[in-house]
């Protein structure tokens, strides 16, 4: 019979399987308990297993995104799109083209997430809304809401988009067919969408920061940042928390279960014009009126990098390589320049990977999920840039600044476990009733015999505790006191025999 | 009358008989009391028992007993019992017997062939005057019985703990236990688990393996086989000429071997024994070389022989023989040899370093080398079908003559080789030498240059943070001074005015700042072409940031003055005209906002945060009643000591998130949203919160697992099969279990599986089987 001259399972790179740890290895306790032995092995097989079974299914994800290189000498961000859409394939060349929409723009751009197809939301600023199939180019709908619009973006899936209007939120379905006007939430100018939470978060005129249910279609919260205009805005993908800048030069970060800001950063010396976070969460990367680009760590809340810019400059999206996206305006020429910025965190001083320039100004630009392609919106129309539900709803309740939050014992000491349930139930539970005494007749209820009779019940609960110590004080002081005498005696009579 | 006194004595002695009877089984059993009244049988069992002791007595009683049962019977004619001798008693109904008086020994009753030690037992046991306890109560038995009964279920009930236990521990218990892996199962395996159980079935089966026909693997019998692998004609006719030779060699050697012995030449022997002592010896040396363990079993068989030796005194020339030579030793030159060589043998045989063997053993030995042992093989192999076996067996000379050549050989090569690594080793060492030698100077030098780096790196860090905290200490200061300038001017506290009035950077800095792009740190940067030229820092402000190189602890940090890299933006060429036209004609409105931004945010900022700081800071509760225990009234204050007294001092509040961050705000209010979800205790077999939080550490859902990790993460404890009866556990799966606890082995593969409801259904077996 042939030996297998592979025997076993095929190995794995130890950097793959070192990716996908997700804990320290246990060490199994000696002496335990069988159960805690048992529980412990059991979730270290397990977790070992995950862990290698993701590394060797990783090979079927890959992530490397495609990228530019220059001749020698030749700068990368010096290739004009039309060179590299005559450079690649004919697949990757079809993705690469204009929309010429002059009349009502600048346009916001987003691509919804979910789905196998991914479908393109155009918002222009004098009321054109479109939705475009991505693949087939087909045009789903297009209405124009005839009122200023603010923000467009897509909800949970591709049936239904939020549109921020001049007055209020209004909610469309994918056939242009107008499906909520709500009016609470009103003046919005940025939106962004939750997706495992299912929540809307809206950023209004009136510096109020609205979350929206998208699935009962129920407020969850409504925070006044008493900070002004709100019109920067980002979330972070990893935990659900949303980033506000504002004019005074901060940033700061929101959850809906706090009336005030988790964290405020003093980033810029002038407003912060734009804000975006990476797709891990660890960047944070900040624009302002200050003419610097700044690159934070928002686990340390420290600022890496700080990149100084002639002319001040919004920035857009960030992507998990460190792919920053910056325009620039001049003011004169109405011309913008697009500049793309690769491995912003990891290279000493960043250079411009990719420049393209358009017409008009940048309002919105967008990465296509899963390709490499950014989608810009503009004074004069939409450019493209080369380059899965309801069950698995996150409560609101768990945003926070440190998800792993839940997977932590609450150690919180009984009084404060108790503050947290009085403010949820809004009453005490163990408070006791007060006594009012009865009302007597015949002058029997003045002042002076209330006070009496309250007195009589008052603290009685104290009072049982204090008789019973006392009590056992007398007791232990009488024990001692026998022994003591006992000790005194000295010798053993001849009667104490007959002792108990 | 008679008859009735014999009846009486009859049903004594039964009673007696009986009671000895159960006395000797067991003592504490209460004798049942149940009697036939057969008579004849009864008086037959007498006579058996009255055999022997007085003959003529007993011939006499008999004579009587004999005559009384004759007058039962059809002559009811009453007789008037004789008196022959005077007796104590007379029965009225006439009848005496002669030993009426005396009381019937037990060991009377059972014949004289018993053994002793039960004649003695029954002796005792008439001689104990103890009265035979009552019968237990209905209700004691019964309990006893209960108890000993529970006992035996509980001792069957114990042997299932372990199974039990296991089968509690599984990780997954599918019901019905034991079952057959679905799908087809190979042909083996079915064979294997096949016993023959019918008459016929045995039959066959027996008849099988006795013709050892296979039975599991039914392609050929051994037979079969062996005939398969047998030669060709021409091949068994070289093989029989083979064996004829081997056979005729054999002989020859025998009667080599023969002739050899019957040399009685002592010289000839001798010449031959140092012969083969001296090929022992290179052939141990031989072995020494080559096959290590063999030679040190040689060399542990020649320990072997000396301590014998040394134990013996067997050439120690103290035998019938030697003491005979001895004797003959002064006239003898032969006998004086003979001792000497035996002297010499005894003491060859004792050095410690020996290579030699013992002369008798060099005999034995030299017996058994004279024939080779493939000779013997090809005899002693069964040589019923010499077709039948397998192969042949080789040529014993070719075959030592090829591994004396190979070994040769080898040891040749292995000799050489050695040589040669030597050398080699020598220049390697040499080389390794030079190398370590190298690596180490190269290794010192690197540390020293780390070690430089990290000290430089280390002091620009220090320089760094001390710049941004010199500036903004000085920042501070200066507003502190500012502050504390105004109060001695004016005395009254106007911050609100300050505030307005007050320049958090001064002329200087602006102008700093706009240079600081190019500044400092310029080199690390290291653009090739940088947009501003790197300027001087301010002299001032590097002493100053020297001087307070060592000075930490400031909680606040400029972090807006950090140092920034400018990157010389290498536009696009598209580019380039945008940022000519635009640098120039900059918005009047975006001038003034860049030239003033900043101004207040710093400061805003930091009142916010010192307006945080003190909001969280517990604040200290006094219970000073100004006029209780002096004198009150308005304008009077209460003492100093008093109010010392009744201030509350809280405990220093735990350290703020953001104390070192000097631009941030971290809010410390709980999130008691997320308390609803989150484990408020430690779960039951943890000990730590490290230990139950890894263990809740890994996601289960199917977004960061693959699926098969899924299913095998979260299957279910308990699984039934649809529609099949779960029977309870059979007493084989007990067995099986102990079989595999014997083997040591863990049923890891097919986990035996039970569960509660099984425990019961145990009982209920047990007590089926006790039923059997």
């Amino acid at each position: 019979q042939k030996e297998d001259p592979f025997p076993g399972p095929a190995p794995i790179p130890e950097d793959r399987v070192e990716k996908f740890k997700r804990k320290e290895k246990m060490k199994k306790p000696r002496n335990k308990h069988f159960k805690l032995k048992a529980l412990i092995s059991r979730s270290e097989k397990a977790s070992e297993m995950a862990q290698k079974q993701a590394a060797r299914i990783d090979l079927l994800l890959p992530e490397d995104a495609g990228f530019l290189e220059g001749d020698d000498g030749e700068d990368t961000c010096t290739i004009s799109q039309e060179d590299i859409v005559d450079a690649v394939d004919i697949s990757s060349g079809a993705k690469y083209f204009n929309l010429k929409l002059s009349q009502f723009g600048p346009y916001r751009v987003d691509y919804n997430r979910t789905g196998r197809l991914v479908h393109l939301l155009l918002g222009g600023r004098r009321g054109h809304i479109a939705c475009i199939d991505w693949q087939s180019k087909n045009l789903m709908c297009e209405i124009n809401v005839m009122e200023a619009v603010n923000d467009v973006k897509w909800l949970h899936s591709e049936n239904m988009y939020a549109v921020a209007q001049k007055k209020w939120l209004h909610i469309y379905d994918s056939n242009g067919i107008e499906l909520h006007c709500i009016r609470k939430f009103n003046d919005v100018l940025r939106m962004q969408f939750l997706p495992y939470h299912f929540l809307l978060a809206t950023a209004s005129a009136t510096s109020f920061l609205q979350y929206l249910d998208v699935s009962v279609g129920k407020e969850v919260a409504a925070i006044c940042t008493k900070t002004g205009r709100l019109d920067v805005m980002c979330q972070n993908p990893q935990n659900a928390i949303i980033h506000l800048g504002h004019s005074n030069g901060t940033v700061t970060l929101w959850s809906p279960n706090q009336k005030e800001a988790l964290v405020k950063m003093l980033c810029h010396q002038g407003g912060v014009r734009s804000v975006t976070v990476d797709k891990t969460g660890t960047y944070m990367v900040t624009s302002g009126m200050d003419k610097k680009l700044k690159v934070h760590d928002i686990r340390a809340f420290k600022p890496l990098k700080i990149i100084l810019h002639p002319i001040w400059s919004f920035l857009f999206v960030t992507e998990p390589k460190g792919c920053v996206v910056c325009s620039y305006r001049g003011y004169c020429s109405g011309q913008c320049l697009l500049q793309l910025y690769m491995d912003v965190w990891s290279t000493p001083s960043p250079k411009p990977y990719m420049a393209h320039r358009v017409r008009g100004a940048v309002w919105g630009a967008t990465f296509c999920p899963f390709e490499d392609v950014l989608g810009v919106g503009h004074g004069d129309g939409f450019t493209i840039m080369i380059q899965n539900q309801l069950l698995s709803k996150i409560q609101p309740e768990l945003i926070s600044l440190d998800p792993n939050q839940l997977g932590q014992v609450d150690r919180a000491t009984y009084e404060q476990k108790h503050q947290d349930r009085v403010q949820a139930l809004g009453f005490d539970p163990n408070a006791k009733e007060k006594f009012v005494p009865k009302f007597k007749k015949k002058g029997r209820s003045s002042a002076g015999s209330v006070e009496r009779r309250k007195k009589q019940v008052a603290h009685e609960d104290q009072r049982d505790v204090i008789r019973r110590t006392v009590e056992d004080k007398m007791r232990l002081a009488e024990q001692r006191k026998k022994k003591a005498a006992a000790k005194l005696s000295g010798q053993r009579s001849a009667l104490d025999r007959f002792r108990k | 009358m008679a008859k009735v006194s014999k009846k009486q004595a009859i049903k004594k002695v039964k009673k007696t008989k009986k009671k000895s009877d159960s006395a000797e089984e067991t003592l504490a059993a209460v004798p049942t009391v149940a009697y036939d009244e057969e008579e004849e049988e009864e008086e037959e069992d007498l006579n058996g028992n009255f055999s022997g002791e007085e003959d003529e007595e007993d011939e006499r009683r008999r004579q009587k007993l004999l005559e009384a049962i004759s007058s039962l019977g059809g002559n009811r004619r009453k007789r008037l019992g004789e008196r022959s001798e005077a007796a104590v008693q007379m029965s009225e109904f006439g009848v005496s017997v002669d030993g009426e008086g005396r009381k019937i020994q037990l060991s009377e009753l059972i014949p004289k062939s018993a053994p002793v030690k039960t004649q003695k037992q029954l002796k005792t046991l008439q001689a104990s005057t103890r009265t035979v306890d009552s019968p237990l109560s209905k209700q004691e038995t019964e309990r006893i019985q209960r108890d000993l009964a529970f006992q035996k279920t509980a001792e069957e009930v114990t042997r299932w703990k372990s199974l039990i236990r296991q089968n509690e521990r599984a990780e997954q218990l599918v019901f019905p236990l034991n079952q057959e892996p679905s799908g087809p199962r190979p042909v083996d395996r079915v064979a294997l688990g096949w016993m023959a159980q019918t008459p016929l079935e045995q039959e066959v089966f027996a008849v099988l393996t006795a013709n050892k026909q296979p039975v599991h693997d039914p392609l050929l019998t051994p037979e079969e086989e062996a005939s398969v692998k047998a030669m060709s004609l021409g091949e068994a006719k070289i093989r029989r000429a083979e064996l004829q030779k081997a056979r005729a060699l054999q002989s020859y050697y025998e009667a080599r071997a023969r002739r050899d012995r019957k040399i009685k030449s002592k010289k000839y022997h001798k010449v031959q024994n140092k012969a083969k002592r001296k090929d022992l010896l290179k052939q141990f040396d031989h072995m020494v070389q080559t096959d290590p363990a063999a030679a040190l079993e040689e060399l542990k068989k020649m320990e072997v022989a000396r301590m014998q030796e040394r134990m013996s005194l067997k050439h120690q020339n103290s035998s019938k023989w030697a003491r005979s030579k001895a004797i003959m030793a002064k006239y003898d030159q032969d006998a004086r040899n003979a001792m000497q060589q035996q002297l010499d043998i005894n003491k060859e045989l004792t050095q410690k370093v020996v290579t030699a063997l013992n002369d008798d053993q060099e005999e034995e030995e030299q017996e058994e080398e004279v024939m080779p042992e493939c000779i013997n093989d090809a005899e002693e192999a069964d040589a019923a079908n010499p077709w039948m076996r397998g192969r042949l067996s080789q040529d014993p000379e070719d075959n030592e003559k090829t591994e004396d050549l190979t070994v040769e050989v080898e040891n040749k090569g292995g000799e050489e080789e050695e040589e040669e690594e030597e050398e080699e080793e020598g220049e390697e060492e040499a080389l390794l030498r030079k190398f370590d030698s190298r690596r180490k100077q190269r290794r010192a030098e690197e540390e020293e240059a780390a070690a430089a780096a990290a000290v430089e790196s280390a002091e620009e860090e220090h320089k760094d943070d001390d710049e941004e905290l010199t500036e903004f200490t000085n920042l501070l200061r200066r507003r502190q001074q500012e502050e504390e300038q105004t109060k001695v001017e004016t005395g009254n506290p106007a911050p609100l005015l300050e505030e307005g009035l007050m320049r958090v950077r001064t002329l200087e800095e602006v102008e700093q700042l706009g240079q600081d792009p190019g500044s400092e740190e310029n080199p690390v940067a290291a653009d090739p072409e940088p947009a501003l030229p790197p300027t001087e820092p301010p002299p001032e402000t590097r002493k100053a940031s020297k001087s307070k190189k060592r000075k930490r602890g400031i909680e606040l940090q400029e972090v807006l003055t950090k140092q920034t890299k400018v990157i010389a933006v290498p536009l696009a060429p598209t580019a380039e005209d945008v940022e000519d036209g635009g640098a120039e004609e900059l918005d009047q409105r975006g001038l003034i906002q860049e030239a003033f931004a900043g101004d207040d945010v710093v400061s805003d900022f930091l009142k916010d945060k010192r307006k945080q700081e003190e909001a969280g800071r517990p604040k200290v509760v006094d219970l000073t009643l100004p006029g209780w225990g002096e004198w009150g009234g308005t304008g009077i204050q209460p003492s100093r000591k008093k109010r010392r007294r009744f201030r509350v001092k809280p405990n220093p509040p735990p350290y703020r998130k953001d104390k070192n961050l000097p631009s941030v705000i971290i809010s410390e209010q709980r999130n008691s949203a997320i308390s609803l979800h989150r484990v408020s205790a430690l779960p039951f077999p943890f000990e730590n919160h490290a230990q139950f939080e890894s263990t809740i550490r890994c996601p289960l859902g199917r977004t960061w697992n693959s699926e098969r990790t899924v299913q095998k993460v979260t299957r279910p404890r308990v699984v039934t099969t649809l529609g099949a009866i779960i029977e309870p556990m059979s007493r084989e799966e007990l067995l099986k279990d102990q079989t595999k606890g014997d083997s040591g082995e863990k049923s890891n593969t097919n986990p035996v599986k039970e569960k509660n409801t099984h425990h019961k259904h145990k009982a209920g077996n047990k007590q089926k089987q006790k039923k059997k």
